[in-house]
Order: structure tokens, then C-alpha cells, then sequence
């Protein structure tokens, strides 16, 4: 194999649409965030961050940016802090909600429309593949 | 010796858990899905393997934003249910093959595969949800007829290892397996997948057209498939389609021929096009 080529390898990611890719760089910024996910997923922590979340929060050295995303629940927010899917999952089951339910609002829709879309066989990839060339 | 004698591929789709623990598996919208497993519990029932490897990926569960081990394997004798947000999902608590799993661990790391050993960890639905949906659904109080030996492999932090390092790992395990003298019968998992992709506006996306070539691939010619860079993945396939590099890993531990026993593919199962493959070693 050649010796591979790390910023070839990161920049093919950057001409998929609408996804971000939690490589190590996003790791490191979304350390804290991700960690206080992490600590929803015990149960007297799930209790104290509903009782109040702010206070809850302050603990955990967010930067100001991960705070307020966490707060209004802007799911798309955090993911652009460094927050990932998967840590960021312990905060909606905490809220109750589905991986459904954060992948509807993160495409803009509801989530019967979201459900409607998924049942008719999903998002077709066409048009979905290249920023560079939307008619693949 | 030990010997490998199937593989099973299957998405290990969370929305799964949830509808086995709240008994929707007869709703309009979850029957079809469990249907599709019926065969393979059946098959597996009469299988009756000594030991599952059940290759898949810990979704931030066990390990935290502190440690992303690329390759590891749980080493211990019990692995409980994670508490993934909701408590522990009430499905029975597995048993490790530690001996077994120890033997593996230090026989890849001198085979140049270097496994990092976990004596302690819970296991989410990536891993109960292909034991229910091919053991069945148990209670807390019955048993998993088998051992299950862990092998989380990262694909949450990029890169995960390519589909090549996948599948030639896999070829390491199958080797460490043959070498541990107890004659027991051994069944390989690879899980996660199909297309799907659960963040940005992009979410939602399936590709059945190229979901289908990799099911067709996996049996016709892996290596192939073991060339496919993890970009194409997720163009094709969603940020989260690169779960099918684990199923590369299973196919590296089998033999070079496979007959292909069953097949199901499903959409949708929550945001995710579901895949399922059984394959017995020729």
C-alpha cells in the first residue's frame, strides 16, 4: 500500500453533504461535551440534570458555544462543537426521545414527515452524493 | 481445536432493543422486521455453537470520549446489559469465554494484531440486539444458551481501520481460534449496518442498490470489497454505513468459500436499512 495521504483522506469527507465527520481533531474539541453526555447515563446524574440543567451544567468546562447549544437542544449546534451522535444520544434518551425524533429536526422536518420519508425507502442518494457535483 | 463453523452478519439497530423491551414485536411496523429473523433462530437453535465472537461496536457505552480502542476483546467471565441513557435493557447477563478469550488476545497480539484487553466492561445494543434477534427474546432470569466473547471494534471516531485491516484481522482471529485446543464449536459475528445515516440534514439516506452488491460481494468475492475506501461508504452509504467494515471482519475469519444459507434486507428499521446475512464455511 502507499503511504497514505491523511489531508486527501479528511478533505473527501468535506464534499459529502450535510454530514460532519467526528474524526480525531472534533474528538479533542468536543471532549467536555461528549463527557458530560457520557454522565447521563447514570441515574442520580439523569435526576440532577433534570432538576436543573444550567447548575447541572457547570460543572463540566463546556465553552460557551456548547453550553447554549446544549441548552436550547440544538442538536446540529453540538454536533459542530464536537459533540457526537452517539455520546449526544444519552442527552435525548435522557429527554426521552428517539434517535428518529434528533434526526428529523436535524434535517428540518417534522418527524411524521421524517417517518413518511423513511417508509417510502428513505433519502435517495441521488443528489445527496457531492457538493461538488450535485447531479451525482 | 476449536473451529469456526458460520458466520452471521446483522444490523444491530437500537429502535430493535426498544421494541423487544416494550413488546411491539406484533405491530404492523416491527412484525416484518422480526419475521425476518425467524429462519435464523431456528438455524441457530440447531446449530447449537459452544461459543459466539460477536463482533461489533460500542456506541459510547463501555468506553468513554477518553479511550477509542481501535480493536479489543472482552476478556471477562460476565458482561452485563449497559445502562445507555434508559437502565439496563432486561435481557439475561452474558457469559464470557475468559480462557478462550485470553488465548485469542494474546495469540493475535504475536500475530501482529494488537488487541487491547478489557477485563471489565458492559455491552450495548450492538451486541444484545443480534443475540435476541438470533437466540430470541429472554428474560433477565433465563440464560444465552452460549458464551459470547466481546470484540468491539471503533467506528465512531474516524478513522475506523479500513475494511482491509478488518478483514485481515478477521484471518488473525480465525487463526488464534484454531489454535485453542478445546474442541469447540465457534459462530462469528459481524454487525452494524446497512446504509444509514443518523446526523445532519443528509439523515435518512439508504442505498439499496449498493447494499445489495456488498450482501451479493460478501459471498462472491470480499476481497473486493476489502477495497472500498471508507469515503465511499459514506457517500454511498451514510456517516454511519461504515458499520460494514465490521461485517468484513467476520468475513476475514471465515473460509475462502462460503455457501450463503439465508439472506433478509428490510426498509426501514428506524433510520436504517436493515441487513442480515447467514454464511456456513464450504
Amino acid at each position: 500500500m502507499s503511504e497514505p495521504k491523511l489531508s486527501a483522506y479528511l478533505n473527501e469527507f468535506e464534499d459529502i453533504p450535510g454530514t460532519l465527520i467526528f474524526n480525531t481533531f472534533r474528538s479533542r474539541q468536543g471532549f467536555n461535551l461528549n463527557q458530560f453526555c457520557m454522565s447521563l447515563m447514570k441515574e442520580p446524574n439523569r435526576i440532577a440534570f433534570k432538576a436543573d440543567n444550567a447548575e447541572y451544567l457547570k460543572q463540566w468546562n463546556l465553552t460557551d458555544a456548547q453550553r447554549d447549544a446544549v441548552l436550547a437542544r440544538d442538536w446540529t449546534g453540538m454536533m459542530k462543537e464536537g459533540g457526537n451522535i452517539y455520546f449526544l444520544s444519552k442527552l435525548f434518551s435522557t429527554d426521552g426521545h428517539s434517535f428518529q425524533h434528533v434526526a428529523a429536526i436535524m434535517t428540518g422536518s417534522t418527524q411524521e414527515e421524517y417517518a413518511k420519508m423513511m417508509l417510502e425507502g428513505g433519502r435517495n442518494p441521488h443528489g445527496n452524493r457531492s457538493k461538488s457535483n450535485p447531479s451525482l | 481445536m476449536a473451529k469456526i463453523i458460520a458466520g452471521v452478519t446483522t444490523s444491530h439497530v437500537p429502535a430493535i432493543a426498544a421494541a423487544i423491551d416494550l413488546k411491539k414485536q406484533k405491530q404492523d411496523y416491527w412484525a416484518p422486521i422480526f419475521q425476518g429473523y425467524e429462519f435464523s433462530k431456528k438455524w441457530m437453535a440447531e446449530l447449537k455453537p459452544d461459543v459466539v465472537i460477536l463482533i461489533y461496536n460500542d456506541h459510547a457505552s463501555a468506553f468513554d470520549a477518553s479511550i477509542f480502542p481501535t480493536f479489543a476483546i472482552g476478556c471477562a467471565d460476565e458482561f452485563l446489559p449497559a445502562d445507555e441513557g434508559w437502565g439496563r435493557r432486561p435481557v439475561p447477563a452474558l457469559k464470557g469465554h475468559s480462557d478462550m478469550a485470553c488465548h485469542i488476545a494474546q495469540h493475535m497480539i504475536l500475530d501482529e494484531f494488537d488487541m487491547t484487553v478489557v477485563n471489565s466492561m458492559d455491552v450495548d445494543h450492538g451486541l444484545t440486539v443480534p443475540m435476541n434477534l438470533l437466540f430470541g427474546d429472554l428474560t433477565p432470569e433465563e440464560q444465552w444458551p452460549c458464551q459470547v466473547i466481546p470484540f468491539p471494534i471503533n467506528v465512531v471516531q474516524y478513522p475506523p481501520p479500513t475494511g482491509k485491516r478488518c478483514y485481515n484481522m478477521g484471518q488473525a482471529l480465525r487463526r488464534a481460534v484454531e489454535s485453542y485446543p478445546e474442541d469447540l464449536r465457534v459462530v462469528v459475528f459481524g454487525t452494524g449496518g446497512m446504509s444509514h445515516q443518523l446526523q445532519g440534514t443528509r439523515a435518512g439516506l439508504i442505498n439499496r442498490e449498493w447494499d445489495t452488491r456488498f450482501l451479493n460481494g460478501l459471498t462472491q468475492d470480499p476481497v473486493a470489497l476489502t477495497k472500498i475506501p471508507h469515503s465511499e461508504y459514506v457517500r454511498e452509504t451514510g456517516s454511519e454505513g461504515i458499520e460494514m467494515v465490521m461485517w468484513l471482519a467476520m468475513r476475514g475469519a471465515l473460509n475462502e468459500q462460503v455457501r450463503e444459507v439465508y439472506r433478509f434486507y428490510h426498509v426501514p428499521c428506524s433510520n436504517t436499512a436493515l441487513g442480515h446475512i447467514i454464511l456456513e464455511n464450504v
